[in-house]
């Protein structure tokens, strides 16, 4: 299927309410939805005959900060039996103290597990409902998320006290 | 059983957990790994990672784009120009820049030539893993060929540092073409070699095959590619999916095996160095002349013997060198075969001189998420198989 025909077919099965954007870029659409409802549309994407994105290829999170809403997370998406790819996205906020969230999507595709884990201590994304929301890479008393566009490249003391100075 | 063994009634059993790594040598790296035993049976293995990370993608985001490419091949270093070909791919795509035919040529010679690089290095360190110590040896002999290539072309052996966003950094030295000739011409019988030592050896078909069986099904929903995934039965590969740098015109199959354990992907490896070695044969008939970089001043860096002799040139050069390029805004994700699986970049472009923002889709770290997938109910020792026929490097795992 080519990329105009799945976003197509996406914009015909949920409407401009829960699609809420799509850019071309050298021939790779990428679509944003809504938040609340990315577990639905991504089980759309892998259980529908035609789509049939049964490999997900990444889950990355963008921080676009000082933009709101400042946190987008991509999910890079591939059928096995169609070869065909496609990417879907979300824009998250924070509120307060409460960290960004969106569902996540490892009932869908397992893989997801590790991908979701990363961008959770990177971005300091909530993952709801992920089996395992234990840090991965980062020393766990870390309680910054480096990856995010306001913490600098070196660290501070305080923040990151097990690098070398 | 335990009454049978003369065992008291009373007898107990517990789950053991046990530490491996993070400094062991079949761990190729500081992986640590949590096993849950019961018994010498693998219950379940927790891994735990980021000893060896450095911040790769926070790094990138703070780098011109051309200076990337050294950082992308540190990733992994075992087939380091595969990175930075999947990297220049993504920023010419960002670009839309055409690389020139002889670039292109080169480009998969320089890919191929680290496929069997790796695998040449995993296969002996395989081999050692499950206790057979000759392998080593004569592999070890051929990426010493390999190394020797790099090095006579572009100076580094490890790490060539020779593919440029837009083409390469040089023309391939005198006395290449040559010697790579020479080397595809006695690698074949190389390989047979190898085969004798592993392929029928009791010992080593007694410890893989059967062992770290992973179904198709699971291997697809673990996100599992390269080997692993051809090694379970799925005939797939990126360069005949979505050829890249003209691999439709080169002539070679996809190994499968249907075994989906170890052994399979032992047989998956060494078929794949026989169709790198075929595609390099073809490369050297098809290398045809013409510019190595493509041009696109202002982007791309103007040939070297025209920074000295042409007054644009020379600006085009520093204006890269100290602003960098600036590509449109925009997103792209580019992927490629690389020798461990499905490895991608995504760059995020918001029209400034560094990427904004750059995820590198790592095939080593996705395909060790299968690894406790693989391990339940083995033996401890085969988990060191199972682990090593993952084919990881920590370097890639970590970031």
């Amino acid at each position: 299927m080519k990329q105009e025909e799945i976003k197509d077919k996406l914009l015909s099965k949920f409407g401009s309410d829960m699609i809420l954007a799509s850019v071309d870029f050298r021939g790779q659409i990428s679509v944003t939805v809504l938040r609340e409802k990315i577990l639905e549309i991504c089980r759309y994407l892998k259980e529908d005959p035609d789509l049939a994105f049964n490999f997900l290829s990444f889950v990355a999170g963008v921080d676009w900060y000082p933009k709101t809403p400042r946190f987008e997370v991509v999910y890079q998406i591939q059928s096995l039996k169609h070869n065909h790819r496609f990417r879907v996205k979300a824009m998250l906020e924070e509120s307060g103290d409460n960290l960004a969230s969106i569902d996540s999507v490892v009932p869908l595709w397992p893989t997801a597990n590790w991908h979701e884990r990363e961008t959770a201590e990177m971005f300091g994304i909530t993952f709801n409902n992920h089996p395992d929301p234990r840090k991965l890479l980062l020393p766990d008393g870390w309680t910054v998320h480096p990856l995010r566009k306001d913490f600098s490249l070196y660290g501070t003391k305080e923040d990151t006290p097990d690098l070398p100075a | 059983m335990s009454q049978a063994m003369g065992q008291p009634a009373n007898y107990r059993s517990e789950i053991l957990e046990l530490n491996l790594g993070p400094h062991h040598p079949s761990t190729h790296g500081v992986f640590r790994a949590v096993v849950e035993l019961d018994g010498e049976m693998v219950v379940n293995v927790v891994s735990h990672l980021g000893y060896l990370h450095r911040g790769y993608e926070k790094t990138c985001e703070n780098k011109h784009y051309h200076q990337v490419i050294p950082l992308a091949e540190r990733c992994d270093y075992m087939g380091a120009s595969s990175n930075s070909l999947v990297y220049c791919m993504a920023v010419e795509k960002l670009l839309d820049v055409e690389v020139p035919e002889r670039a292109q040529v080169v480009r998969v010679m320089m890919a191929e030539l680290s496929r069997i690089f790796s695998h040449l290095f995993w296969m002996g360190t395989h081999g050692h893993d499950v206790g057979a110590m000759t392998p080593l040896f004569y592999m070890l002999r051929e990426r010493e060929e390999i190394m020797n290539l790099f090095e006579l072309t572009a100076g580094g052996r490890l790490m060539p540092n020779y593919l440029r966003i837009g083409g390469l950094i040089r023309d391939l030295e005198e006395g290449f073409v040559d010697k790579l000739r020479s080397f595809t011409e006695h690698f074949d019988r190389r390989v047979d070699e190898y085969e004798t030592l592993l392929t029928k050896n009791p010992i080593y078909v007694d410890r893989t095959q059967g062992i770290g069986i992973l179904p198709l099904e699971d291997a697809i929903a673990m996100g599992a590619t390269g080997p692993l995934v051809r090694g379970s039965g799925l005939a797939w590969d990126i360069r005949k999916q979505e050829p890249y740098c003209g691999y439709e015109q080169y002539d070679f199959d996809v190994p499968v095996e249907n075994g989906c354990d170890v052994y399979s992907r032992y047989l998956v490896r060494i078929a794949e160095m026989r169709q790198s070695n075929r595609i390099l044969r073809q490369t050297l008939d098809r290398l045809p002349g013409g510019p190595i970089r493509a041009e696109k001043p202002g982007v791309i860096f103007p040939p070297q013997e025209d920074i000295y002799t042409k007054m644009e040139s020379l600006i085009h050069h520093f204006m890269l060198v100290i602003e960098g390029l600036k590509p449109p805004v925009g997103e792209i994700y580019q992927c490629i075969e690389s020798p461990r699986g499905e490895l991608g970049c995504y760059i995020v472009s918001d029209g400034g001189p560094r990427p904004y923002r750059l995820k590198w889709r790592a095939p080593a770290f996705v395909n060790l998420e299968s690894l406790a997938n693989m391990s339940r109910g083995y033996f401890f020792a085969d988990l060191i198989a199972i682990l090593s026929s993952v084919d990881i490097v920590l370097a890639e795992v970590d970031r």
